[in-house]
Parts: structure tokens; sequence; C-alpha cells
């Protein structure tokens, strides 16, 4: 029997924009509850290291508006500048409030909280780089994780933990709730809702190296894809440029705001070359293209795929007062003291820009007239406002999980006032119980670990940082094989009880379709724009291509359709460094 | 390099008791604990439980029993541990299936010191302030991720689970010794009992198994200052 639930709001995914929309919501209703596969504290926010970009202006002179055009230039313009506009005005009082709460930020010597420099983050539109990140040594988003659960824990907030939804329950038009798997007891769940809000994530396991928890395998995303709702510029993928070497665990980019240099087999500053300006400290997406170009020609170290990430010059008490973690990192998964010995480095699949459209309320939309679906919501890394556009600035996506999660929040709890609960589609479980039931009984012979692996590498070497149409085209020809040979997935566990086996095979299925419409949406755009980059098309093609791809599946078969992309302050200029 | 990992199994929807089932595992010297559970799990033995997800030491989800001590499955290098693994549950705690066990009652407690910042004065417009000093005197118990680590590893936890446990007291000594907390009053009567803080014998256990490297007894010793001679 499925047992059935009944809430105001039901809010998926416990991570920053989860938790953060869901304080929002207690404060008019408490028939809410946060739904997540894990334990709340174990969501990957907590695994944010170096700070949250806001313009505080505590160690040197900053302005919100200097956050908006590094945000946009960092886009490669194509971010909606007005989201972004709201983004960074909301990013300061965001910052307060969490201190308020009791984040326990590091401290300037006057008492204020201490600020550093990140990538991409500029005084007077360009100039140099500028103190902005906020931190707590490099535990940032450990902090923000446990002071928002802390806050959810004072205000009673209902959880449902290890429960894993695997269905959104939407017709004509409007949201009804969502159906969960609970992995105690492998029974599926229904919660009737008025609104729903996505804050599950994002879905960095498609690429074999990665600094994504196993658990980010966009489960919200590709729900909503499979329920009509189109996906937003999916073929824009962010690769971190400092990976440890084939493990992807991140080192923070607040190791080169400390200082931290990129070097290459020859011992030089490579980034010299092609950001003279910002140097280490240039944007994500360029730092990543540099590192591959200086292994292809031969300057990796020892000739091999990955470069030097060297702190050896900072000191003792810099490395470990300032990024204690990182350098736990090295310590443990290397053997290697960062203080003496530079640290090898590759880049490392890392965030997705893309995901489920929205308003800058946080409503899901569903065409590019921006309408949209009533009682639906989506916050965080599964989103797209779009405020990263084709590539996202470091230290905004925690800014993005609180301003969106708060904004979300907010107008979901206006909407609980009008709204009532639709009623449910009849046999609300049925296509989730027909998914888990054929994946329970299958008698095939392909393997989940198998294909996942295959997915993950093949992605690695066709859409990750540089894409040609022929290496598209060929991992689309190895989808539709690999999606194929999942139909024949054999899962051994039959189990009830914690069943990871099952988890693991619904969720590759996830990977699997968002790999596609990423693969999809790349192979359409003949451009190169932020993390985007075609070696057969290098140059941005603004007359063309400056718009945001919306991505449908209907009934197998993609439709690509485009949006305008909102510009109000900044006109898109030439992007260097 | 070959290792032999025993795990303790236990299916409670078809065990009657816990066994130890062997695993031979091709590893990497450099591989994490988790690497070959993850390895038994993908080509062994699908029907293999336990929990994990950032592996690398940050959301706490895969402490457990490693060659007798507690520890993240994913912070342990196989080559510290030589040619046998043994992977047993944390102790203490009600298991669901094979390592993955129930943790409700650990959160209850944690729930329980009022882990949150109690301030009732209405904020500034910007910080509260907090000079250098201050942030520092609390920092090592913000390290805590919750893994329960330290909680099942010690004989008092063992002896009476009652007992509030270190994981507990060292998120109430964050917010005791945070200079913009009002709550310790609180807090210490929470504290303040058979079950609570004086229930610790300082055996040191929690401290060995810390993966963050939290000087716990330290903690546990300063909240019971702080009881004892009132000097907040």
């Amino acid at each position: 029997m499925t047992t059935v639930h009944r809430y105001d709001a039901v809010i998926v995914g416990a991570g920053g924009a989860g938790l953060r929309a869901a304080l929002e919501v207690a404060r008019v209703t408490p028939r809410i509850a946060v739904v997540s596969k894990l334990y709340p504290i174990r969501s990957h926010t907590g695994t944010a290291q170096g700070g949250i970009g806001a313009a505080l202006g505590n160690m040197e002179e900053d302005h919100w508006e200097w956050h908006m055009f590094d945000t946009v230039k960092g886009s490669d313009y194509l971010a909606d500048q007005d989201a972004v506009e709201i983004m960074c005005q909301e990013a300061i009082a965001c910052v307060y409030e969490l201190e308020h709460w009791g984040l326990p930020f590091d401290r300037t010597p006057e008492g204020k909280i201490a600020q550093r420099r990140f990538g991409g983050h500029t005084r007077n539109f360009g100039e140099a780089p500028v103190r902005r990140a906020c931190h707590a040594a490099d535990r940032t988003g450990h902090m923000i994780l446990q002071t928002l659960y802390q806050q959810c824990i004072k205000h009673e907030v209902t959880f449902f933990n290890e429960f894993h939804v695997v269905d959104l329950l939407l017709e004509d038009n409007v949201c009804r709730g969502v159906v969960a798997l609970s992995l105690a007891d492998g029974e599926l769940h229904v919660f009737h809702a008025k609104a729903v809000l996505f804050a599950t994530g994002g879905f960095g396991r498609m690429y074999k190296v990665t600094s994504n928890a196993r658990s980010l395998t966009g489960d919200g995303v590709a729900i909503a894809l499979r329920r009509g709702i189109p996906l937003e510029d999916m073929e824009f993928f962010q690769f971190h440029p400092t990976g440890i070497y084939k493990l992807g665990i991140l080192i923070s980019e607040a190791a080169r705001g400390e200082g931290g240099i990129l070097r290459n087999r020859q011992g030089e500053r490579f980034m010299e070359r092609y950001a003279p300006t910002l140097l280490d400290l240039a944007p994500r997406d360029i730092i990543s293209r540099c590192m591959y170009t200086e292994i292809r020609e031969g300057r990796g170290i020892d000739g091999k795929d990955y470069l030097h990430l060297d702190l050896t010059h900072l000191g003792r008490e810099v490395i470990e007062k300032k990024l204690p973690d990182v350098t736990d990192f090295v310590r443990t998964y290397l053997g290697i003291d960062p203080i003496r010995e530079p640290i090898p480095v590759q880049p490392t699949a890392h965030y997705a820009m893309g995901g489920i459209p929205t308003d800058v309320r946080g409503r899901v939309i569903r065409d590019e007239k921006n309408t949209p679906v009533l009682g639906f919501y989506a916050a965080g890394e599964c989103a797209c406002v779009s405020v990263h556009g084709a590539n996202r600035l470091g230290t905004n996506s925690l800014v993005d999980i609180l301003v969106f999660g708060k904004l979300a929040g907010r107008d979901m709890a206006e909407y609980l006032r009008g709204a009532d609960f639709a009623p449910l589609p009849k046999d609300a479980d049925g296509p989730a119980r027909e998914e888990c039931e054929r994946l329970l009984t299958s008698n095939g012979s392909e393997s989940v670990a198998r294909l996942r692996e295959t997915l993950q590498r093949e992605m690695m070497d066709k859409a990750s940082v540089f894409r040609t149409q022929e290496g598209l085209e060929a991992m689309l020809t190895t989808l539709k094989e690999l999606k194929d040979r999942y139909r024949r997935v054999r899962i051994q566990d039959k189990g009830k009880i914690f069943n990871m086996d099952l988890q693991e095979a619904l969720e590759l299925g996830y990977l699997l379709d968002l790999a596609e419409v990423t693969v999809v949406s790349a192979l359409a755009r003949r451009e190169s724009r932020g993390a985007h980059y075609r070696e057969d098309f290098p140059k941005r093609d603004d007359a063309e291509w400056l718009k945001h791809t919306l991505a449908y599946r209907l009934d197998g078969e993609f439709e690509l359709r485009y949006k305008p992309v909102v510009i109000t302050r900044f006109q898109p200029l030439e992007r260097k460094y | 390099m070959r290792v032999m990992v025993k795990i303790k199994r236990f299916n409670p929807g078809r065990d009657r008791e816990p066994y130890w089932a062997e695993y031979e595992v091709d590893v990497e010297p450099v591989d994490r604990v988790l690497d070959a559970l993850e390895y038994v799990k993908w080509h062994l033995d699908g029907t293999l439980a336990f929990r994990r997800s950032c592996a690398h030491g940050i959301c706490g989800s895969d402490a457990m029993l490693i060659n007798g001590r507690n520890r993240l499955a994913c912070k342990v290098l196989v080559k510290e541990l030589g040619a046998r693994i043994t992977v047993e549950p944390l102790r203490g705690f009600p298991v669901i299936k094979d390592l993955v066990v129930d943790m409700e009652g650990f959160f209850a407690k944690y729930r329980a010191i009022k882990p949150y910042l109690i301030h009732d004065e209405p904020p500034p417009e910007t910080e509260w302030r907090q000079s250098p000093e201050e942030r520092a005197r609390f920092d090592d118990t913000t390290k805590c991720i919750l893994c329960a680590a330290c909680t099942t590893s010690c004989p008092s936890f063992w002896a009476n689970g009652a007992y509030i446990g270190p994981a507990a007291i060292v998120n109430a000594h964050r917010f005791i010794f945070d200079s913009r907390d009002r709550g310790a009053a609180e807090r210490l009567a929470v504290l303040n009992t058979g079950l609570g803080v004086w229930r610790c014998r300082t055996i040191f256990n929690c401290v060995e198994a810390c993966p963050r490297g939290i000087d716990v007894t330290r903690a546990i010793a300063e909240v019971k200052r702080a009881l004892l001679f009132s000097s907040l």
C-alpha cells in the first residue's frame, strides 16, 4: 500500500537552496516537508570551500554593480541581466542574514566578515582582483549548510530523510506533488502538495573526473524533462581547473585567491600568456581550456595530462590557517605536503550552468514566452534562472542558492495563500511503481556499473572542455546504444530494504537522459561561448547565438527552441582578462 | 595489490543473525576503503548496502568500523591497512542493513542541545561584530560533520545508549563559546545531568575517532568547567 502524505509545500533536496526555501515557506505554514535522498547535512552544498561572493566592501571598496558586471562578463554575456542584478543586490542581505543566524565567518581585525579574492571578481569593471568572497576558512559551504539546517531545527521543519523522489505529479500545467521511494523499507510514498520546489542539485556524475558527490545524478532535472518541462542551456557544463589528479576532488579557487600559481612542466606560470591581468584568477572556463592546451602541446607534467598548483611560496601559516581542509585532502589522498611540494591537478567536472528554467521568482517556466507552471518551483544548481549564463564565477553558486532559494520560497509562500490542493492524478504512483518493478524483475545481462563507467568515460572524452561536431555525433550514437542496453539492465538486489542497487539503476537512467540533452544542445550550438567550446566553431557568434537553448523531449524526440537573453546594463563585449 | 575485504553483513528481511562475508578485491594502494567497498558492490555482490556521498571526508555519510577503529571509509587509504580489511557498522545503533545504521537517535540528541544561535535582540544592519580571537575560541568545534564516529567509539555510550554523547556536546560547545550566543544556560541545563556531560569518563576514544581532528575531550572538559565555575 502506498502511503499518501498531504503537505502545503514539498521541497525536494536538503542542500542550501532547499533549506533556504524551506525557511521562507515555514514562516507562513507548518505544513511543509523537506524530502531528501540523503540526511540533511550530507548534501553537496557542504563541500563548497572558498567563499560566497557579496559586495560588502569590508576589506576594500566594492559595489554590487561591479559584482554584477563580473558575473555578466564571466557568463560570456549569456546570463539574464535582470536576474543577475537581483542576485548581486540581494547577496549582501543574504550574507548578513546568515551571519545573524550564527554562521561563523572568519573575521577582519575590526570584527567584520573577512573576504578574499576569487576568480573573475574585480574592482571597477575589470581593473584588478577584488576581495569579495566571504569565507569561513575553506569550509564555507559546510558552515552554510549547517547554519541553514540549524535554523530548520529551530523552526521545526519536517524532514523525510532518505526518501528518493522518483516522479513529479504534474497535469494540466498544475503541479500536484511528488512520488518518493523510502530507502529504509523500499515503499513508495505519494506527497500530495499545493506546491513543489525542486532543489536537487547538479549532475556531474555523468563525467569520469568530477568534484561532484556520488549522489549528484540530476534526478530532479531528468524527472522534469520526462514530465514535459524543457531544459535550458544544458550545453554549458563547467570544468573547475583544479581537481586533484585522477580523483577530481576539488582544490578551492581560494588556493589561487590566496596566491597559488599554476605551472607547467617547465615551471612556467603559463597563465601569463593567456590572461595577463587576472592571471591565475581568470574565470574557470578560460583556465580549464588553457590547461588542456598546455597538456595537448606537451607541457603537462612529465608530458602527462596534469599540471601543478604551486602553493609552496605561501608559507605554512597561510596554507594551514586559510586552507586547512584543502591541505588535509592533499596530504590524505596524495601523500604530498603542499607546503613543500606542488599539487598535481587537472580540470574536474564541477557545475551545471543549465537546468530547469525558472523566472526570478523561482517559478518553473515551460516555454520561450516564460509561461509559468502553476505550483512548480526550482532553485539552486538544478535550476537555470539564468544567472550563470555560459560560465559561472566562483562563489556565485552559493549566492544563487541563497538568493533564489529565498525568492522561490517567498513566492511559494504567497502562492500557497491562494492555491488549493489540485486532485491527484489517477494511479499517482503507477508510473514510478512500474519503473521500479521493471528494474527489479529484469532478467537482462547488462550491469549498471559498467554502463555508467562507459557513459562517464565517453562524456569526458567527447563532451567536456573541447568539443567537435564529429565527437558529439559519435557521443550521440554511444548514448543511443547505452540507452538501449539500459533497457536490459539487471540488478542483483531484489529486496526492499535499503536497495542501493535499485537506486543506482534509477540514477543511471537520469544521467543518460541528461547526457543526451547536453550533447543534443551542444551539437546545435555552432559557436564557442563560456564553457561550451567548439573547436570547429572557435568564435563567439552574438548575431546568431546570443540566446538561450530550451530543449524539449516529446515522445522520445528532441526539439530545440530558443529564447532571447535579457540585456539591461552591459552590452556584450569581447571577453579579455 | 590484492586485499581481502571482510564485511559484517546483515539484512533483517532475510537473515536471522549478522554474518561475515569475505571478498577478494584488486585495488591500487592509493585507493580508499570506499573504493574497495564500491568494487565489491559494483562487481562482486550488488546486494551490499552502505552510505556514501562526497567521498572526501566532508559529508559524513560513511563512518564505519574499519579494522577495529571508527573511520570514514573515504578517508582511509587501503595501503594504511595491509592485506586484510575488516569493515563493520558503527556500534550502538540499530542496523538497517549491512553497514547502514539508524541515526535518528543520534540526531535527536543533536537537536536536544539547541544547535542554533540563540540571540533574540534585533540584529544590526550589517554583521554582529566578533573579534578574530572570539571567533577562534570555538573554531575547533565548528568542524563537526555529525558522522557519529566519536559517539559510537565511546565506551560510556556503549554502556548506556541514553548518554547524550560527545557529538552533541561538541555541538553545544560550538554555541556556548560563540560570543554572539545567549543560550549557554539553556544548553548547560541539558548537559548538566548524569546522562549529559558527567557521563564522560575522559577515555579519549572520541579524539582518536574524529576524522576532522577535533579535540573532542578538550571541548567536553571546557563544557564541564563552564558548569563547575560558571566561567561564562
